[in-house]
């Protein structure tokens, strides 16, 4: 193990940003330990469960698999970064409102690969949204609430002015 | 504790969607889970795992790993030689093995170092000395191979529980039906895989104080076993659960980790925290039983059942944990659906050279709710009745009992499978769709909470307090553990009604044993039902302080106060009024600090035969479920395009976490109908053949079908407003129906669960050959039995008790103790 700490700078969600952290380290081990932002969690750290996604110039990578010294002089955002001015970002209020965060543990990898999704396709189809976030597993809500939350936060972000229907929060008639 | 009835002006709160009040934190990262801990001069720690599926431990020597440079303890299975277990008659786990290693990853010594590379490197340091005895590979190895024993004790060999229950004779009921059909079918084990690996992590004060945050369901367990363990006092131990990352049940054992972290602190005199590998959580496991059945009922022509003999063998893996209660959940369940005038259980855990297991999503009834419902399809096939029809004409009447002594309140199953069938356009398909394609429909019902807590005392199985704030804030304390499934926010909305205020106006504390009174844990579908009554007694207790006290200053008699938009007020001149927070100030200057308790314990039990501890619960929920599948005949590939699910809940707390648990209980039924399974190697090794989330197949976006929901409430007077559990019970109906599906697309018969592509594929080729077109067991095991427990159903007179004892083993060994601790899960 070496004991020489490596030195990189970094665009961490806006801001830039100096950190020293063992070579060896990973990006989600430099996120959760050198930096504190213990918001990106981690189900596998073998880039199986898609849980450790965040973005690396706008582009979702599992950050188990990344070594931090890859990152120097990259854009990288993480799920603190995603609300701004103490506003939820679109996503963030859909997921919260619809319920497709319950434990929430997979919650920040689903909503920055849904960010990157909207980013290049304001107006996913239910089955563009299926494929981008294939790689992301959630255990507690099927998915369902999550595509929901995906699109309503897509519609919001496109200006328009919609709600969820009646029988995603209640169920059919 | 009976109904509470929708007050002045209908539900305000209770039953519409909300927000959880966890939300926020969880969609920006700001949610603590117990790996999210670091705390100043924390070590690390790392536990080494046995390599060996059986085997006596000779010699351990820690000495060079102790050597290595930043490691601060090292502790074996003699640091920690108290025995311990979930359930009172399995004490059989330690928290390193002591003498013997039972599994693969059977934990053996933990290391404490200032970095997990360290402590990882230690692990290698350790000297261990094995002498490897023969495993055993599963419950029918274990069946033909009582020596050597895995444990010293249970009902003899390597068979850890066997129960033998007779509602009435069995063979009478079969000599009077007109079709008697027996079948054979298998539920293989699967794992809850959460996407949080268990974690936690101890502090030891210089005042001889233990805290310990672990992602745990069950603190109150957890708080029972460290105090056990580690023989400190209770009051000296504080236990946090951490909102846990998932759980589904495979976090509410107390584990090896957590009391291992627990010496580790208290030796060090450090900090020290631990976080499982992913393949450790595979280790941990305690998930779905490996379960065999077979099946004989009785019908009449109409489809009415006149008999049911049920047998199960489950494989327990190589400890307890909470096996016993699991074993007697495999037969509990199967009279509350349909009417069942004689039964027959007959149950058997054996032990096995793998992980243990446990409870996972459904405990024990998802395996013989497949093998009833399969086995029903086929009757109704036999006897020519829509198998939706069959369902409908049979069902367990409302306030009613079983013949195995269940009381029955509320039972809206009717509802559901009209409800499924008439969205599904199930007459228009069922037999009439292309080759490929098919429809199946099943049922179910799962327990709102068990009625008898585990360890047997008269106290509550829930607790609240109720502190209201002079600023009109109130503060809800319970035990309850937030597991995602949205318990904080049930307490919230249910103190927000009572009180008239907003559930965002009340602070939630819950799941730490230093300031909550005790709830027993987030497992067996009990915490809406049991905390939701016992928020409500203490908040309609702060209700009627308050409102004493307001009417006096509005002049007006107590009964006339209404509370609601956060104030009090006269309900007949709703303008004549006052804020929550000014009526909250009267009663406080003029009674002191508003603080008030509540809580619940079940009603007591029909049934008082040894055994019937399992199974009663304050109220039943009811699904049915229609799948669709395609069937690829070429590749034996199962899709699954849509489910159609109907849930009798009684009534929504929260409609929006009522969605969510029903469509992620589909989710992971679909998973265990199609392709997740706890793999061994095959040989006599015993290795977990994929600890890992790639090879542990688990349904992505892409395998993840449609789901159509319909929340069917018919308010039960044993639940808070009317609520019955949602959590689990609309799991168990899809495996079923995804199996009668692949019969009705391709004609062949999976007998056994995960339906994967080989087995659809072998079935295939068995009709292709016009050999029997099935996949499953072809036989059940020849097994001792304790001579039967005989209780009369209440048709045949007898008051719930057993007409003889029955507890002694044909072998003369006493099987039973007087008095069976384990009352439920």
């Amino acid at each position: 193990m070496p004991d020489t700490k490596a030195k990189i700078a970094l665009e961490l969600n806006g801001e830039p940003v100096e950190v020293a952290f063992a070579p060896h380290k990973t990006l989600l081990e430099v996120l959760r330990e050198d930096l504190g932002l213990t918001g990106t969690k981690h189900g596998c750290e073998l880039g199986e469960c898609g849980t450790c996604t965040v973005l690396v110039d706008g582009v979702p990578v599992l950050s188990c698999l990344v070594l931090g010294l890859a990152c120097a002089g990259r854009r990288v955002k993480t799920v603190e970064g995603m609300a701004e001015g103490g506003k939820l970002h679109p996503l963030q209020h859909a997921f919260a409102e619809l319920g497709a965060a319950q434990c929430g543990y997979c919650t920040p990898a689903f909503l920055l690969a849904a960010e990157a999704l909207l980013a290049a396709n304001p107006r996913p189809t239910r089955d563009d949204i299926k494929q981008a976030l294939a790689g992301n597993l959630c255990r507690c809500t099927g998915y369902i609430k999550i595509y929901e939350a995906v699109e309503w936060a897509a519609a919001q972000l496109r200006g328009e002015d919609a709600q969820p229907a009646r029988e995603v929060l209640y169920g059919h008639p | 504790m009976q109904g509470h009835p929708p007050r002045r002006g209908g539900l305000r709160v209770v039953g519409k969607a909300h927000r959880k009040t966890d939300a926020t934190a969880k969609v920006t990262g700001a949610t603590r889970f117990a790996d999210d801990l670091f705390l100043p001069r924390m070590l690390y720690a790392k536990l080494l795992r046995s390599p060996h599926p059986h085997a006596r431990i000779v010699r351990i020597d820690p000495s060079r790993a102790l050597a290595l440079a930043g490691v601060k303890a090292v502790l074996t299975g003699k640091d920690l030689p108290i025995p311990f277990g979930i359930l009172p008659v399995s004490q059989d786990e330690h928290a390193l093995a002591l003498d013997k290693a039972r599994f693969v990853g059977d934990p053996v010594a933990g290391v404490a170092a200032v970095s997990e590379e360290i402590a990882t490197a230690a692990l290698d340091l350790i000297a261990v000395e094995y002498e490897p005895l023969r495993p055993v590979r599963d419950a029918l190895d274990a069946v033909a191979h009582p020596e050597p024993r895995i444990h010293a004790y249970g009902d003899g060999g390597n068979l850890h529980k066997l129960i033998n229950l007779e509602f009435g004779d069995v063979e009478e009921a079969f000599t009077a039906a007109d079709l008697v059909r027996e079948d054979l079918l298998f539920f293989d084990g699967n794992t809850h895989l959460p996407m949080e690996q268990h974690a936690a992590a101890a502090d030891w004060s210089a005042d001889g104080k233990l805290t310990l945050w672990s992602s745990t369901q069950t603190p109150h367990y957890v708080h029972r076993a460290l105090a056990q363990v580690l023989e400190l006092a209770p009051a000296r131990i504080r236990v946090i659960a951490t909102p846990n990352g998932g759980a589904f049940g495979g976090k509410s054992d107390p584990f090896s980790h957590e009391l291992v972290v627990a010496k580790l602190a208290m030796v060090t005199g450090r900090p020290v925290k631990i976080t499982l590998t992913r393949e450790e959580v595979f280790y941990c496991h305690r998930g779905r039983h490996p379960t065999l059945m077979w099946v004989k009922t009785g019908v009449k022509r109409d489809g009415s059942i006149t008999g049911m003999h049920f047998k199960s063998l489950l494989d327990g893996g190589g400890y307890g944990s909470y096996g016993v209660a699991s074993t007697y959940y495999t037969g509990a369940l199967q009279t509350v659906t349909y009417h069942v005038p004689r039964y027959k259980f007959q149950g058997a855990r054996a032990f096995t050279s793998k992980p243990p297991c446990g409870p996972k999503r459904g405990h024990g009834t998802p395996q013989p709710r497949f093998a009833l419902e399969v086995h029903l399809d086929k009757i109704a096939e036999q006897l020519g009745i829509d198998p939706a029809e069959l369902r409908l004409k049979h069902l367990v009447p409302p306030n009613s009992l079983t013949a195995n002594w269940l009381r029955i309140g509320t039972m809206g199953l009717g509802a559901c499978i009209e409800k499924v069938v008439a969205g599904s356009g199930w007459k228009e398909k069922f037999r009439k769709l292309p080759d490929g394609k098919g429809i199946g429909l099943a049922c179910s019902s799962y327990i709102t909470g068990a009625g008898l807590p585990i360890y047997w005392n008269p106290m509550p199985h829930s607790g609240v307090q109720l502190k209201c704030d002079r600023g009109g804030g109130v503060t809800v304390f319970c035990g309850s553990t937030e597991i995602g499934q949205g318990s904080d926010s049930i307490l919230a909305i249910i103190v927000a009604e009572v009180l008239g205020l907003d559930p965002f106006d009340i602070a939630i504390v819950t799941g730490d044993t230093d300031l909550t009174p005790v709830d027993l844990g987030s497992y067996s579908s009990r915490v809406t039902l049991m905390t939701g009554h016992a928020a409500i007694q203490a908040a309609e207790r702060a209700r009627d302080v308050i409102a004493r006290h307001a009417a006096q200053k509005l002049g007006i008699p107590p009964e006339r106060a209404a509370f609601a938009d956060a104030r009090v007020f006269d309900v007949e001149r709703p303008e004549h009024g006052l804020t929550f927070g000014e009526a909250v100030q009267l009663a406080e200057a003029a009674e002191g600090t508003v603080g008030t308790v509540g809580s619940y314990t079940p009603p007591p039990s029909a049934g008082k035969y040894r055994g019937a501890g399992v199974g009663p619960s304050p109220a039943y929920s009811y699904s049915a479920c229609v799948a669709e599948v395609d069937v690829d005949a070429a590749t034996g590939i199962v899709r699954v395009p849509k489910i159609w699910i109907a849930h009798d809940v009684g009534r929504c707390i929260n409609a929006a976490t009522v969605m969510g648990q029903i469509e992620g209980s589909v989710y992971m039924g679909l998973g265990e109908a199609l392709m997740e399974e706890m793999a061994y190697r095959g040989n006599r090794n015993v290795m977990h053949k994929i600890p890992s989330l790639l090879e542990y197949k688990s349904p992505t976006t892409l395998e993840m079908c449609d789901v159509v929901t319909y929340v069917v409430e018919d308010p039960d007077p044993n639940g808070p407003f009317g609520a019955k559990e949602c959590g689990q019970g609309p799991l168990l109906p899809v495996p079923p129906a995804v199996a009668n599906a692949v019969y009705d697309a391709v004609g062949v018969r999976i007998d056994e669960v995960p339906i994967t592509p080989e087995k659809v594929f072998k079935a295939l080729r068995r009709k292709a050959k016009g050999e029997e077109p099935r996949y499953g067991p072809d036989r059940f095991p020849d097994i001792l039995w304790p001579e039967p427990i005989r209780v009369p159903p209440p048709w045949e007179g007898g008051d719930g008790t057993a007409t003889d004892g029955g507890g002694r083993a044909r072998t003369g060994k006493v099987v039973a103790v007087a008095r069976e601790t384990v009352r439920g899960s």
